[in-house]
């Protein structure tokens, strides 16, 4: 009986391991993948990350990545190697340059014309209210007939 | 009437963008490979898998090198301009076999026709990779030096070839 049980100990003990985690595959290599795959666009599917596509081409670039993971190259060669192929698109922060200063200060540069339009209006609209001074007389009309008002209703 | 010219002028300006906008394709990206040297590989060939296929080979030559994959449908609109091209005999089209299989792309030449003199083998899109490819079938232009001069993304039609191929090919030649 004990031989019995100590045999299923046995046998049973590399299964448990096989579940814990796949082997082969270092975790520190993947969350590495991971975090560079995000900030990298797919080509195929324009609005996907190389993380979170299933193109053919995504999975060929992941591995692509994984590899040069593995060869230790930094995060900014392996960024490099594919701009190099696939120019500034395949970065989704596009990088500040003569191409692209327009996609950088439009922004800013809408906020300005904005607030410039809104300024002009407003100071516009202050002109036009006409400062008419109430005289007295006027005044004690005004409570006169407003307390008339009052007590005929 | 001066009320409305701003907000006139202003629609105006969003229309012509949102116009151009419209007739650019989001698919084609911008290689930044053109002007810089093609990529060197060696890959077995399609027909005879002992011979090697090297852009080495082709130095001092304008040659055209078209990705191509039996599975893919804008290979097969593409394919009978190739022919045609091929057959006018002007530039050689090399071949490179993307990410297929081998039996499948023998069948997709036998039943269609080969417009390459040699086709090289990229299995593992690699050399895809290493060009920038990201939708078959894609097109580039080399010259004598081994640079990429333009880059076709998409099928290639007869429209583009007598009006960009042709005449850059031409140039080259004469260079």
């Amino acid at each position: 009986m004990i031989w019995l049980t100590l045999l299923i100990v046995l046998v049973s003990g590399p299964a448990w391991a096989g579940e814990a985690r796949p082997l082969g595959e270092d975790p520190a290599v993947e969350a590495r993948l991971k975090h560079l795959a995000i900030e990298l666009r797919c080509l195929v599917c324009q609005n996907q990350t190389l993380a979170d596509s299933n193109a053919p081409l995504a999975e060929d670039l992941r591995r692509e990545v994984r590899d040069m993971i593995v060869k230790n190259m930094s995060d900014k060669e392996i960024i490099d190697f594919l701009v190099e192929r696939y120019g500034d698109f395949v970065l989704y922060r596009p990088p500040l340059k003569a191409t692209t200063t327009l996609l950088w200060v439009g922004p800013f540069v809408l906020l300005l014309v904005g607030a410039t339009v809104l300024v002009i209006t407003l100071r516009r609209r202050a002109r036009k209210v006409v400062d008419a001074p109430v005289t007295d007389e006027e005044h004690r009309r005004v409570e006169q007939l407003l307390a008339q008002g009052g007590k005929h209703s | 009437m001066n009320r409305f010219l701003l907000p006139l002028s202003i629609f105006v300006v969003v229309v012509v963008f949102l116009g151009v906008g419209l007739t650019l394709n989001p698919r084609e990206i911008p290689s930044p490979l053109v002007g810089k040297a093609a990529p060197e590989f060696s890959q077995p060939q399609l027909y005879d898998q002992e011979k090697i296929f090297s852009p080495a080979d082709l130095k001092g030559k304008v040659w055209l090198l078209n990705f191509w994959a039996s599975w893919c449908s804008g290979c097969k609109t593409e394919h009978p301009v190739l022919m045609d091209l091929a057959k006018s005999g002007q530039v050689p089209i090399y071949g490179m076999d993307y990410k297929d299989e081998r039996e499948e792309a023998l069948n997709w030449l036998r039943r269609w026709g080969n417009p390459y003199p040699v086709i090289g083998v990229d299995q593992a899109g690699r050399v895809g990779i290493n060009y920038g490819v990201y939708g078959v079938p894609e097109t580039y232009v080399i010259d004598k030096h081994g640079v990429i001069r333009y880059k076709q993304i998409g099928p290639l039609d007869p429209g583009t070839v007598e009006t960009k191929i042709l005449p850059l090919v031409k140039q080259l030649e004469s260079q």
